[in-house]
């Protein structure tokens, strides 16, 4: 049976029709008992599964799941990887996540198709270019690389945009973070998962979770769908469903679940070969290997947990293109999906241990996931493993929102919600 | 586009509304004894239901603050109320 990728591989299973490649993961059946269990298979949760194997060595895990890997916002959003943020937290955070995505193919042996072709966020008056070169100054400052484009640099990445001052939203210039880019969003999680499985992980899909085993005050595992699962420590990694099953593991969260819509545009030649994002038509905007313009914006404004988001913010986004591209007016829209996003106010993730002893989050990461997934497993393990926080996830605890500790990167980096 | 039921003017198109938060969610009273942990409870803590719904929100066009039911995975609206006398803070974090 061929395991491993490689060029060698695929010149050795043609001669053989391709009929010795072993399946990228099994799907076994549950034990009853696990060292740790993960709540989720989504990119968090696979990745917290596949750094819990290889960096901390433990072997006796699950994932349950229930739907199917990826399923969820992993398999629902715009695919953009970036670090542009404002605060030194955030930085280090999404800064070990990139770093992370840019050895993630060899690590991985799976080509995630990552392609750093860099992002630019727009900026639309001279007052908006000052907060630009103030973003661009924290992020050099926080060690994440960032330029400030003027109009020129802007028309030289950007030949179709409409840059004329008569424009709704006048272009000015803008903050430009190089190693931004695009990767293969289901090869994440599919990458995640065979590298788990052949660590010995289990991955167990349609396993929906009921209720939580709480004994003597600690989360002990899970009633599930699929019988009892025990755990000695759990992690909880489900997006904008985290509220509905901290209901039942008994507490709150400061989190409101949205709908965040994206759609696709019938396939075309290369015309767009960076991400582009305005915050002034709120929409941005990045071209697929496939030839799609993949196009997102701001949330449905209405908290949701219906995964089909509402017509009038599919206008915005749409009008917001084409003020932006007016040649993209011609284009025919091919699909258009939302998936449902775990929005805190402060617009930062949650990871820590719960009120609920033995149960950890990750969770709140918004409209920002994706980008961020090889760091959230990375902490994420690092929590299960070892009971404590990580250097760069202390500040995300829970606990900052007692001790009034935000961070606010909904008003520092100016996120569109 | 959704109809959101306002108690005043009427069914209007969604995009006229501002969603405000859970009902109920009280104001704690008596500044100096409420604990770290009441006020996150209220400034952060939301229901988040998946399903049945009760909160308040702001129709823009008239101004107006109310409460309304509905269900978060279809949308369906159940009833909406104007504030009355038992509802007492509107619950919105200003």
């Amino acid at each position: 049976m061929t395991r491993h990728y490689s060029v060698f591989s695929l010149f050795k299973e043609g001669l053989r029709g391709q009929k010795g490649w072993q399946q990228a993961w099994r799907s076994p059946q549950p034990k009853p008992r696990y060292d740790i269990l993960i709540i989720g298979g989504g990119g968090h949760g696979l990745a917290t599964a596949y750094y819990l194997a290889k960096t901390h060595n433990i072997r006796n895990i699950a994932i349950i799941e229930k739907g199917w890997l990826g399923g969820g916002n992993t398999g629902r959003n715009t695919t953009v990887v970036r670090s542009n943020y404002f605060f030194p937290e955030s930085t280090a955070l999404y800064e070990m996540a990139l770093k992370l995505y840019e050895g993630l193919g060899r690590d991985l042996n799976y080509n995630i198709m990552l392609s750093q072709r860099g992002i630019i966020t727009l900026a639309h008056s001279e007052a908006e270019m000052e907060m630009a070169a103030r973003t661009v100054n924290a992020m050099q400052i926080n060690g994440t690389d960032a330029e400030l484009f003027g109009i020129d640099d802007v028309r030289r990445v950007l030949p179709l945009l409409n840059v004329s001052p008569q424009a709704r939203y006048p272009v000015f210039g803008g903050v430009w973070q190089g190693r931004a880019g695009t990767a293969r969003h289901d090869a994440v999680a599919w990458g995640y998962a065979r590298a788990a499985d052949r660590l010995g992980v289990d991955i167990i899909q349609s396993c929906e979770v009921e209720d939580f085993l709480i004994e003597g005050g600690r989360c002990r595992g899970v009633r599930t769908s699929r019988g009892e699962i025990r755990a000695e420590r759990t992690g909880m990694v489900v997006a904008g469903h985290s509220s509905h099953l901290a209901t039942k593991a008994g507490f709150r969260l400061p989190i409101t679940s949205y709908a965040l819509q994206a759609c696709v545009s019938e396939p075309i030649k290369p015309v767009l070969d960076t991400v582009v994002l305005s915050p002034g038509t709120g929409t941005y905007a990045s071209q697929s290997d496939k030839g799609e313009m993949v196009v997102g914006g701001a949330l449905d404004r209405v908290p949701s947990y219906g995964q089909r988001g509402n017509l009038p913010v599919l206008e915005e986004v749409v009008s917001g293109l084409l003020e932006m591209f007016p040649s993209f007016r011609q284009l025919r829209l091919m699909r258009q999906w939302a998936g449902i996003v775990d929005v805190t106010p402060d617009s930062s993730p949650i990871l820590g241990e719960s009120p609920l002893p033995g149960l950890f989050l990750n969770c709140g990461w918004g409209t920002g996931g994706f980008k961020a997934i090889p760091a959230g497993g990375t902490l994420l393990a690092h929590l299960l493993a070892t009971g404590k926080h990580h250097d760069v996830s202390r500040p995300f605890d829970l606990d900052r929102f007692s001790r009034g500790r935000l961070i606010d990167e909904a008003a520092g980096s100016g996120i569109a919600h | 586009m959704q109809l959101f039921p306002c108690p005043f003017c009427g069914p209007r198109s969604e995009s006229e509304f501002h969603f405000g938060g859970d009902a109920g969610n009280h104001r704690p009273e008596g500044f100096r004894t409420v604990t770290d942990g009441e006020w996150t409870a209220y400034l952060y803590e939301r229901n988040n239901p998946r399903g049945a719904a009760n909160e308040i929100w702001m129709h823009m066009t008239c101004g107006e603050i109310f409460r309304m039911e509905r269900d978060t995975v279809h949308h369906r609206v159940a009833q909406s109320f104007a504030l009355g006398e038992g509802d007492g803070h509107d619950g919105m974090a200003y």
